[in-house]
C-alpha cells in the first residue's frame, strides 16, 4: 500500500484503548443515556402517536406503529453515536486537549490515531446499539437476539457515521461550525430515512434522495432485523454502506493530516 | 566543534541544510548543526526565529522542506517511528490529557511506545517520585498548578527512556523555585548520559545548563557555541551602563575605541577590565547614573539580534 493508509497499522488500537479507558472512567453515566433515551421514543410514539397511527404498511405486513419505530430508534442511536463522537468528541480531543499532539510526538502515527478515534465512534455505536436492542426487546418490539444480531449492522455503519464526522472534524474553522453539519445533514437525515415514517409515503424525488441517505439503509437493516423480514435486496444497503465507508474513511484520514501535519 | 567527523559519529542529531517552507515563508533556511550525543544543547532566538520549527522537524512532527536529519544515525524523513522511538518530546503547551489522573497519563503515553504495563507503571511511580509529584498521583490533571503540570509533562517525556530529551520552553512560566527544581532534574538526567536539546527565551537558562547554544534569527543560525566563551569573545567581561547624554557617552567611547551600543536613554559599554573604565567615565560624566555588571547572555542575544520587537 501506498500513501496515507500505508501509515495505519496496529498501534491504532492503542488510540481506540485510551478512548475506551476515558469511556469506562464512567461508564455508569455513560451507559444511562443510550438506555434512557429509546425509552422516551418508544413510550412517546409507542403509547402516545401510536393512539392515532393504528398500524403501518411495511414490506407487505401490517405493523404497529411502535413495533415500525423501534428498528428507527436503533438506526438513529448508532448514528447519534457515532457521529458525535467523532464529531465534537475528536475535535476537542485535536484541539482544545492537543490530545492528538501528544500521541504523533510517540511512534503512533496521525493516520493510526484517525483510525483509532474512528473506531473508538463505531464502537460507541455498538454500544448504543446493544444497549437500545436490549430496551426494544424489553418493550416485546424485536426477537431476543437483538441485541447480539445487530452488532455487525451496528459497527458498520457506526464506522460510516465516525468517519463522515472525522471529515468535519477536518475542516472546520470552530466548533460551533459542527452546527452546519448537523443543521443541514444530520437533522433531515434522521427525519428523512424511513425512521419515523414509511419512505412509501414520500414523492417519488424525495424517495430518491432519501436513498442517497445513508441512515436510509441502516434503518433498511435495522428493520429487517427486528421485523424478521429478510431479503436480498438488503444486499444493495450493505454495499451502499460499504461504498460510502470506503470513500468517506480514507478522505478523513486525508482531511486530519492536511490539518495537522504542517 | 572541528573535532567531530562530519558525518556526526558521536552525535545525536545532525542537520544538513535544513529547510522548512510554509508557502512563501521561509521559516527554516538551510541552517546546519550538530548537537554532541550526551550534551544539553539550547536553541536561542527571537519569537519566530524558527526555533520551534526546526524543533519540530528532529522528532517527525513536521515534514522538512528540503535537507535532512539525522537522529543517532537515523534518517527522520525515512523512519519517522524508529526516531520517535528514542526522543521524548515535552511541547511548550499543556497537551496532558485531562480524562485522566498523572499515574494514569504516565502509562497511557507509555502505552503508545508500546510498553507492557507491567513495565510502564513502576516506571511512572519511579518518575512521579524523581519529579516529586508521587502526592499528586491520582489527582484531576486539571488541578495541578502550572509548575506541577510542567514537572508531569517533562515525566511523561522520560516514559519511554529517551536517549534524546526534546524540551520547547520547559520554564516558561514559572517561578524560581520551580525553574529550580526543574533545573536540577534536567543536569541529573544530563549526567546521566541523556542528550538533551532545549528551547529558550531565558538566557539566564541558558547560561545555567546549556553546554552549548545555537542562536537563530529569521531561520538563520547567527552564532554557535558555549555560552560563557559566547560572552567572552562578543561582549567581554563587563558590562559598563552610563545613562545619560547619549551623544556625548557614545563619542567619548568612539574616542577611546571601545565597543558599545546606544540604547534608549543610555550607552552600553563592553569592557575587558583592566583600565580603570569607571574611574575616567565618572570623571567625564560626574552627572551620569553609571552601573558596572558582569556582561550576560543576553547581552550576546541583543547585540546579534537587535533591540526591536518582532511582534
Amino acid at each position: 500500500m501506498n500513501g496515507p493508509m500505508a501509515a495505519i497499522g496496529a498501534r491504532s488500537l492503542y488510540v481506540w484503548r485510551r478512548d475506551f479507558d476515558v469511556y469506562m472512567k464512567t461508564w455508569k453515566v455513560n451507559f444511562f443515556p443510550p438506555l434512557l433515551e429509546p425509552v422516551i421514543y418508544l413510550v412517546a410514539f409507542g403509547s402516545g402517536l401510536g393512539t392515532l397511527v393504528e398500524s403501518v404498511e411495511y414490506a407487505g405486513r401490517s405493523v404497529s406503529y411502535a413495533a415500525f419505530v423501534a428498528p428507527g430508534v436503533l438506526a438513529i442511536t448508532v448514528l447519534f453515536q457515532g457521529f458525535f463522537e467523532c464529531a465534537y468528541g475528536s475535535y476537542i480531543r485535536m484541539y482544545y486537549q492537543k490530545t492528538y499532539d501528544a500521541i504523533i510526538a510517540t511512534p503512533v502515527s496521525l493516520e493510526e490515531v484517525v483510525t483509532g478515534d474512528v473506531l473508538w465512534g463505531a464502537t460507541k455505536s455498538v454500544i448504543g446499539a446493544v444497549l437500545v436492542g436490549l430496551v426494544v426487546v424489553a418493550f416485546g418490539y424485536a426477537p431476543a437476539l437483538t441485541p447480539v444480531a445487530v452488532i455487525p449492522i451496528a459497527a458498520l455503519a457506526g464506522f460510516l457515521f465516525a468517519s463522515m464526522a472525522m471529515c468535519f472534524t477536518g475542516i472546520v474553522p470552530n466548533i460551533d461550525a459542527f452546527n452546519y453539519p448537523i443543521f443541514l445533514l444530520i437533522t433531515p437525515m434522521f427525519v428523512f430515512s424511513g425512521t419515523f415514517f414509511p419512505l412509501s409515503t414520500l414523492p417519488d424525488w424525495a424517495r430518491t434522495v432519501a436513498g442517497l441517505l445513508p441512515l436510509t439503509h441502516v434503518a433498511n437493516l435495522t428493520r429487517a432485523l427486528t421485523l424478521g423480514a429478510w431479503e436480498p435486496g438488503l444486499l444493495v444497503d450493505i454495499l451502499w454502506l460499504v461504498g460510502l465507508s470506503a470513500v468517506l474513511f480514507p478522505l478523513s484520514v486525508h482531511l486530519l493530516r492536511r490539518r495537522l501535519i504542517q | 566543534m572541528s573535532d567531530r567527523s562530519p558525518r556526526g559519529g558521536d552525535a545525536a542529531v545532525v542537520a544538513r541544510s535544513l529547510t522548512k517552507r510554509y508557502g512563501d515563508l521561509v521559516a527554516v533556511d538551510g541552517i546546519d548543526f550538530e548537537i554532541p550525543a550526551g550534551r544539553c544543547y539550547g536553541f536561542l532566538g527571537p519569537n519566530g526565529a524558527g526555533k520551534t520549527t526546526t524543533v519540530r522537524m528532529i522528532h517527525a512532527g513536521a515534514p522538512i522542506t528540503s535537507g535532512r536529519i539525522e537522529v543517532f544515525g537515523l534518517d527522520v524523513a525515512k523512519s519517522p517511528r524508529a526516531v520517535k522511538a528514542l526522543i521524548g518530546v515535552a511541547p511548550q503547551e499543556d497537551n496532558l490529557d485531562p480524562d485522566f489522573t498523572p499515574l494514569q497519563n504516565l502509562v497511557v503515553h507509555a502505552r503508545y511506545f508500546g510498553l507492557p504495563r507491567a513495565v510502564a507503571r513502576p516506571r511512572a511511580e519511579e518518575l512521579l517520585a524523581f519529579l516529586q509529584l508521587t502526592e499528586k498521583s491520582h489527582e484531576d490533571v486539571r488541578a495541578l498548578s502550572g509548575g506541577m503540570k510542567r514537572r508531569l509533562i517533562l515525566a511523561r517525556s522520560l516514559m519511554n527512556t529517551p536517549r534524546l530529551l526534546i524540551l520547547d520552553e520547559p520554564t516558561v512560566g514559572l517561578d524560581p523555585q520551580a525553574r529550580h527544581q526543574i533545573w536540577d532534574r534536567l543536569r541529573a538526567l544530563r549526567a546521566s548520559g541523556v542528550t538533551i536539546l532545549l528551547t529558550t527565551h531565558y538566557m539566564e537558562e541558558a547560561a545555567q545548563i546549556c553546554d552549548e547554544i545555537l542562536v537563530l534569527d529569521g531561520g538563520r543560525v547567527l552564532v554557535q557555541g558555549c555560552p560563557a566563551e559566547l560572552v567572552r569573545q562578543r561582549i567581554g567581561e563587563r558590562v559598563v551602563e552610563v545613562w545619560g547624554d547619549v551623544e556625548r557617552v557614545t563619542a567619548f567611547a568612539a574616542e577611546r575605541d571601545l565597543p558599545h551600543e546606544a540604547a534608549p536613554g543610555r550607552v552600553l559599554l563592553h569592557s575587558n577590565g583592566g583600565d580603570d573604565l569607571l574611574g575616567a567615565i565618572r570623571a567625564t560624566f560626574p552627572d551620569a547614573q553609571v552601573t558596572s555588571r558582569p556582561a550576560t547572555l543576553e547581552d550576546v542575544f541583543l547585540k546579534l539580534t537587535g533591540r526591536d520587537l518582532r511582534e
